[in-house]
């Protein structure tokens, strides 16, 4: 009775309120307050540094992975720990590091501003700290997947003469695929949702840096409460759906 | 999003991997090591390596001063302060919501099981929105947390709030109810039961949940900005004091404070981690 009524108390009513001051004056105004011009960009950005940071960590997550479960190599430990790095880390702390390589006055940062890149303040920077703050979680649930399936098929597919390339594609990647979009999912829903990393390397430009997290936060700091209400619901039902795709995904894992 | 995977009750040894290395992989290993080792140092550790740098640039003494400062001082005390609080009602609520869950039936518990998850899915700033509309300002239920340090606590309650449940239901799942049964056939009581047959099972599972939500809540910023009405002395946690000093074009405060709570996260991850591996080969 206890451990529901905190739970109602802490989760349910607060977002449940939320919800209903959204849809309560019909979904005209948040359809409204949802197709501005600065909500549409905030929300196509947020899109855009998701889907590059997602491909990034996919790409690499299944590929250290492999790394770390089929091959042996010195300083493998420090290798694993170091991908974990970036959970111990705060979102704020990320900008911060971001900034001082990347930024005007770091030393990476001036030479790419001298060839005409400018990285903070600007998309680059955002899809980085994105990439940063996700980096582990395609990793983490691939790496055991690989361990548990073992190499004996793979092995039989080398016997029978098929290139890395071959078995990774017909023999590894079919057996992994229900961790890699497990994985694919948990990437996406932290991609879409961050917050400090992102406000810290954005520099938060109204209609041009600014994702959907920073038009909540500035809507609300700006009293306009409908518009931010009207994005936090979407991104809450964005959230909602994760779940759903992540209780979906689970058990065909197991199959 | 989902707690980082943590292995509380170590499975049996893996099946070990392979001896022999199929010969074109040995190739392989030097090319694709590189590339991720390449792809960590840009992104996390030249930058991580630069935060330290920087809070290091005009030496010791200064790094000291500017975490001495009155305001950065403050700001951290708050923090693991909070934390510790925010740890330990979770360890009591989060060890009570997952006996529930494994061992009552009420109906809609998939929905509950399901909807625990819900604060790593949902974007941090919308939690600190969540909670403003039902104990902010304009409360329905008249409770006003703004701008006050027990806001700052729910906030981070919020969002740690799977770290523990995650953790210890998969042990209660696993957990063999013979022993309890003998116990009660011994003549305990229910209390008795829970204190010193099934509590001490579950506290390697606890701590680690435990860690997990410390090491969360003290670099949580996201959830606490609008709640906490950010005022130095009173509401503002670590992550937005040093976000106020990157904004006041102060990197050197920034990075003193950042490296504090690095430093903070690592230890108790590392003595969580070092724990779990003295558990393990204790058996």
């Amino acid at each position: 009775m206890l451990a529901l009524a905190y739970l109602a108390l802490l989760l349910v009513l607060p977002v449940g309120l939320v919800l209903w001051r959204t849809v309560e004056h019909g979904a005209g105004p948040v359809w409204h307050a949802l197709t501005q011009p600065n909500a549409i960009h905030a929300f196509r950005l947020t899109v855009t540094v998701a889907v590059v940071a997602v491909v990034c960590n996919t790409i690499f997550g299944v590929g250290l992975a492999v790394l770390l479960v089929r091959h042996n190599f010195p300083g493998k430990r420090v290798l694993n720990a170091v991908v974990d790095l970036p959970l111990a880390v705060s979102p704020v702390v990320v900008g911060l590091a971001l900034i001082l390589v990347y930024g005007p006055s770091g030393g990476v940062g001036r030479w790419l501003g001298d060839h005409g890149m400018r990285v903070i303040f600007a998309v680059p920077g955002m899809v980085l700290a994105t990439i940063f703050v996700s980096l582990p979680l395609v990793v983490r649930e691939v790496a055991p997947v690989l361990e548990e399936i073992g190499t004996e098929q793979e092995q039989a597919a080398w016997t029978l003469g098929a290139s890395s390339v071959q078995t990774f594609r017909r023999v590894t990647l079919p057996a992994i695929r229900w961790a890699v979009a497990y994985g694919v999912v948990l990437t996406l829903a932290r991609a879409l949702g961050e917050y400090g990393a992102v406000a810290v390397v954005s520099g938060r430009v109204v209609g041009k840096t600014q994702t959907a997290t920073l038009f909540v936060e500035e809507r609300f700091q700006n009293f306009d409460q409908s518009a931010a209400y009207a994005m936090a619901f979407a991104l809450a039902v964005l959230a909602v759906v994760v779940l759903l795709a992540l209780n979906l995904l689970r058990p065909s894992e197991e199959t | 999003m989902t707690a980082p995977v943590v292995d509380v009750a170590v499975p049996e040894g893996p099946l070990h991997p392979q001896r022999s290395v199929a010969a074109g992989r040995v190739r392989g290993t030097g090319l694709s090591l590189g590339l991720a080792t390449l792809y960590l140092s840009l992104i996390v550790l030249i930058p991580l390596g630069a935060v330290v740098w920087r809070s290091r640039l005009r030496g010791l003494g200064a790094f000291w001063h500017a975490v001495r400062a009155p305001e950065a001082w403050a700001a951290l005390r708050l923090t693991v302060v909070a934390a510790m609080v925010v740890a330990m009602v979770n360890v009591v609520m989060g060890t009570l919501i997952a006996w529930v869950l494994v061992r009552d039936g009420f109906p809609g518990k998939r929905v509950v099981d399901t909807l625990i998850d819900l604060p790593f899915a949902l974007p941090t700033i919308v939690a600190g929105l969540v909670l403003l509309a039902l104990y902010g300002p304009n409360s329905p239920v008249g409770i006003d947390l703004a701008y006050k340090r027990v806001g700052v606590v729910v906030a981070l309650l919020f969002v740690t709030l799977p770290f523990v449940v995650r953790t210890v239901q998969p042990v209660l799942l696993e957990f063999d109810r013979e022993m309890e049964e003998a116990a009660a056939s011994l003549g305990a009581g229910r209390a008795t039961i829970f204190r010193r047959i099934v509590l001490p099972n579950l506290y390697p599972a606890i701590t680690a949940g435990a860690a997990l939500s410390f090491a969360r809540a003290i670099s949580e910023f996201g959830s606490t900005v609008l709640i906490s009405g950010n005022l130095p002395f009173k509401t503002q946690v670590a992550a937005v004091h040093i976000y106020g000093r990157i904004e006041s074009d102060d990197p050197t405060g920034a990075a003193a404070v950042s490296v504090v709570l690095l430093v903070v996260a690592l230890l108790v991850l590392v003595s969580l981690d070092l724990a779990q591996r003295w558990a393990a080969r204790r058996g």
